[in-house]
């Protein structure tokens, strides 16, 4: 018999249903899982076996009395350490944060306790989401599952969302939530070779989640495969009063209407993704991809999304500027870290709780954000910078008069070491490259693990939909996936 | 237009002041701008403090309806522009009683646009003619906590009861040329939000408060230079801080200094304005829509609502207590001066036009003229508001109705009232208890006539010799006789023919 761990959320909850196994055992093995990973990989910031445990047997229970069972009944699963979870820490990943242990739950969050899922603890990520690596964590990084052959150079798992790409590929977890802001879910899906969603802006709540950059920040699904995230979103979305740029919209059945059938449908290339300098193996996956989506049904046709190249530039600009307001809450007067000197007054306690409590790029995006929303940069940056927006969303729009969806690689490269690009923060963004745009766009866009490259590495297919088109974002997905039939999994060296 | 000879008189000649207003007026609402928690006036610290207003990790501001509402009544009530897409923005600055780091307001685009009000003339007050004042924008925004310094001998406390806290922010044209001007502006803009219901206008409780920018100019001038004084928070406080202010300008500039653009604050035990930080100190606020909220649209049913909720404004009120009530201009100013005084008024008029099956513009005089000369007098003595009086409009009613069918006179209505007020009786009671009916029973008045003639052979002579004033003589005692109860005109008509 396969064993508990190697079962997606899916093929849990249908077990638990069946009777196959309990719930109690399901929580039971990835608790271990988590605990033997835990030294190795750094998935977790706080591990909450009672919680998974509790949960599980609320499931049992229920379906000892023959009620009825939640879509998520009896699955276990990792929650972002973005997330605020009712008595249990809620970090950020930050220094600000450690100890911090909210009264409430997030909509997400609860959502998902309503749909029977359980929770084994609250996944590493970079400092307020801010990052690419993983490596901005208070907690120290993630290490990716993965190595390269011949090498035992910790990889990463990527970022923002890392612990929880790591704690599904090493089999933790079955599925995590996670939180994209410029790729944050579909980067790191792809350097672990797991599976991602970002929906529509404003289809998941962003109330009780730690907040980034307001206009960007949308929490998605992350699993082993295009169901499992089908089932989890379902979940997790769906229009909550409490936040103002929520979708006030039900939530389809994304799960009943999968089809890889790609047949009627059009698939765009956009034509400026294919950038300068390229890996090769990328641009051949990236074929790859396309001949599967040709071979589905679909007709592939090149499209043009004249303003790529500005994304990552008003990205940049944006991301920064709300994040410097976001994180001006982060005071020492209410919560969190407090670093009063002796003698210290107000102002001295803001600049020492400040310096204490947040990382090096926090501050840096701190700043950046500081200073393009400044008196006399304003209008060069940040309204610059919504123009480009505004004409990056224009591009995807009259794109879609055309095709369903695009398909795109999901990074440029495969996951690098950690280290590797810590002293270039250019370079780091441009890991974003290609995640960014929909994110600026608010696009439904999910990456999905096409292959390895030479190295063993797994890489990803990203597909970006019309807004509140998950459905053929989903569909195409599957399409790739059943085709790709990326069976490959890390090999367990923890 | 008659412009304002307020001036100040300098060493070099006089000066004209400029004054502009803002005005922080906090919206009568039951929760908050962006959350749910109660508003209420002295409650207990951090009592009323939802995790949105204390700012916990991931919250997330939701617009009140109501606050939006109330904003939008205000501006119609000022025949403002109402602007359809507005939009929110930050203000970004770090203080101890702003948990989020940032205020959301409106800076790009506020909800209300240009408008006006006009403040009328007051010749007394140096105002010879009524006066347009251009009111610029009305803007949403969140109130801030309030730091306690008085708590703990080293460190503040914070509290957060009024931290989110819906208030309007009501900005003038700089229209006023004298603390006359500002004082009626602030007396006439408080009177329409009462009159609205969008603001108590309590200013001592803070739910009013007024930034006052003063500048001096040579008449015919540009625009000198200006100070902005924040948060003075009475009408005498605004006209005092105008005063203080421009003549310390005027101190300033012929001493030969320069004017510098700061914020100042006003120091009432003193009525002295001193120096808070120069414009070089001024944050940089690093304003910016605000990502969690989208932009504000307004749709036309929703105006429709707003518009057909208005009540009659001051304006139009007292146009109509002079015209269709003939009332005098003094006493239609009085009445309509506030929203209990009209609503007392209204309600007696009601009562009072019914009790006697007469029009209301029939009795509104008799009314008027009770109201403001017998009422307001004995509450004054009683040291009472009108709110809280102690006998209603019905009760008042019956009274005047007393009065106009002849029951009683004018002079018996005050001891009437004076019982009222002493024992809540009613005054149909009181008049048949203490039996103060008037009589207008021609025999009875007939007979002490003839009595008080008899006894006063000597004047009636003189009377009838031409010394015509006696009559009143007779009259008075006539109606000592007839312990003030006579119906006078019955008295007049029966003295005339019987002393030919």
């Amino acid at each position: 018999m396969t064993e508990i761990t190697d079962l997606g959320v899916a093929a849990i909850r249908d077990g638990v249903a069946a009777g196959q196994f309990s719930a109690a055992e399901v929580a039971e093995a990835f608790n271990a899982n988590v605990a033997a990973a835990q030294g190795a990989l750094n998935a977790f910031i706080v591990a909450t076996p009672q919680k998974a445990l509790e949960a599980a047997k609320t499931v049992d229970d229920a379906r000892a009395k023959g009620e009825a069972l939640g879509p998520m009944a009896g699955v276990p699963i990792g929650m972002k350490d973005l997330f605020a979870t009712d008595g249990v820490q809620t970090s950020a990943a930050s220094h600000m944060l450690e100890g911090f242990v909210p009264r409430y739950e997030s909509t997400v969050s609860r959502k998902l306790w309503e749909a029977g899922a359980g929770m084994l603890g609250k996944l590493n990520l970079d400092q307020f989401a801010m990052g690419s690596s993983n490596e901005s964590s208070h907690f120290g990084a993630v290490v990716s599952p993965w190595r390269r052959p011949g090498s035992n150079a910790p990889l990463t798992a990527g970022g923002s969302s890392g612990g929880s790409s790591a704690a599904i590929a090493a089999r933790l977890a079955p599925a995590a939530t996670g939180t994209d802001t410029g790729g944050s879910i579909r980067q790191p899906a792809a350097y672990t070779g797991t599976t991602g969603i970002k929906p529509t802006y404003g289809r998941c709540s962003r109330w009780g989640v730690v907040a980034y950059a307001s206009s960007l920040d949308q929490a998605g699904a992350m699993a082993r495969d295009v169901t499992d995230c089908a089932i989890m979103l379902e979940s997790m979305a769906g229009f909550d009063p409490k936040d103002a740029t929520s979708l006030d919209m039900p939530v389809p059945n994304w799960t009943a209407s999968l089809s890889g059938d790609l047949r009627g449908k059009k698939v765009g290339i956009p034509r400026e993704y294919r950038v300068e300098g390229m890996a090769p193996e990328i641009e051949a996956m990236w074929e790859q991809g396309i001949a599967w989506a040709r071979d589905a049904g679909a007709e592939v046709v090149e499209v043009s999304l004249p303003h790529t190249q500005y994304a990552l530039a008003a990205y940049y600009i944006i991301a920064p500027a709300e994040a410097s307001s976001n994180l001006a809450r982060y005071d020492g007067v209410r919560y969190g870290l407090r670093d009063l000197p002796d003698g210290a007054g107000l102002q001295d306690m803001y600049a020492a709780t400040r310096a204490a409590g947040f990382g090096a790029e926090v501050k840096r995006r701190i700043l950046i954000g500081t200073y393009v929303l400044s008196a006399g940069f304003y209008d060069a940056y940040y309204t610059k910078a919504q123009k480009v927006r505004t004409l990056i969303s224009q591009d995807f729009a009259t794109a879609f008069e055309e095709v369903d969806v695009l398909l795109t690689p999901t990074a440029p490269t495969a996951a690098f070491a950690l280290g590797e690009n810590q002293d270039d923060p250019v370079a780091m963004y441009l890991n974003d490259v290609f995640t960014v745009p929909a994110s600026l766009a608010g696009l439904p866009a999910m990456s999905v693990p096409a292959g390895l490259d030479a190295q063993g590495l797994p890489l990803g297919l990203q597909i970006i939909g019309r807004p509140l088109d998950e459905q053929g974002v989903l569909n195409a997905g599957l399409a790739i996936e059943s085709q790709a039939q990326f069976g490959t999994r890390p090999e367990r060296w923890w | 237009m008659t412009e304002s000879t307020y001036r100040i008189q300098g060493a070099t000649g006089d000066w004209e002041v400029v004054i502009g207003l803002e005005i922080h007026a906090q919206v009568t609402s039951n929760s908050k701008l962006f959350s749910s928690s109660a508003t209420a006036f002295g409650a207990e610290p951090n009592t009323q403090v939802s995790l949105i207003d204390a700012a916990m990790p991931g919250m997330l501001p939701v617009p009140n309806g109501e606050c939006i509402r109330q904003a939008v009544r205000t501006g119609m009530a000022i025949d403002a522009q109402i602007n359809k897409w507005s939009r929110f923005d930050r203000k970004n600055y770090f203080y101890a009683d702003l948990p989020q780091g940032y205020q959301i307001s409106q800076l790009y685009h506020p909800l209300v646009g240009e408008g006006s009000l006009t403040i009328e003339a007051d010749e007394k007050a140096g105002i010879p003619e009524t006066k347009v004042i251009g009111i610029e924008r009305i803007h949403v925004e969140q109130d801030a906590g309030k730091l306690m310094h008085d708590q703990h001998p080293t460190m503040s406390y914070v509290d957060l009861n009024r931290s989110g806290v819906a208030l309007m922010e009501i900005v003038s044209r700089p229209d006023m040329r004298s603390p006359a001007e500002a004082g009626a502006y602030v007396s006439k803009l408080r009177t329409i939000l009462r009159y609205v219901g969008s603001c108590d206008g309590n200013m001592d409780q803070g739910s009013m408060r007024c930034d006052v920018n003063v500048s001096v100019r040579k008449p015919g001038d540009e625009f000198g230079t200006r100070t902005e004084t924040k948060n003075v928070n009475s009408v005498r406080f605004v006209m005092q801080t105008i005063e203080h202010e421009a003549n310390r300008q005027v101190d300033v500039i012929e001493g030969g200094g320069k004017i510098v653009q700061e914020t100042r604050l006003f120091d009432p035990n003193t009525g002295t304005t001193r120096s808070m930080r120069s414009k070089e100190d001024a944050h940089d606020y690093r304003y910016f829509p605000d990502p969690d909220l989208l932009p504000l649209e307004l749709d036309d049913a929703f105006l429709e609502e707003c518009r057909a909720s208005l009540p009659e404004l001051p304006d139009a009120k007292r146009a109509r207590y002079e015209g269709e009530l003939g009332l005098s201009t003094y006493n239609a100013a009085v009445l309509t001066a506030d929203v209990d005084t009209f609503g007392w008024f209204e309600a007696l008029l009601a009562e009072t036009a019914t009790a006697q099956g007469k029009a209301p513009a029939e009795v509104a005089k008799q009314a008027a003229n009770w109201l403001i000369s017998e009422l307001f007098g004995a509450l004054n003595k009683l040291g009472r508001s009108l709110a809280e009086s102690p006998i209603s409009p019905q009760q008042a009613a019956e009274l005047l109705a007393l009065v106009g069918k002849g029951t009683i006179s004018g002079s018996i209505a005050k001891q009437v009232l004076e019982i009222m007020l002493e024992t809540g009786d009613g005054a149909g009671v009181i008049v048949e208890r203490e039996g103060l009916k008037q009589e207008s029973d021609t025999g009875a008045i007939e007979a002490k006539v003839d009595e008080i003639l008899a006894a006063n052979g000597d004047k009636v002579e003189q009377y009838r010799g031409g010394k015509v004033a006696l009559f009143g003589f007779f009259v008075g005692q006539t109606m000592k006789a007839m312990q003030g109860k006579a119906n006078p005109q019955v008295v007049n008509e029966i003295l005339k023919s019987r002393l030919g």
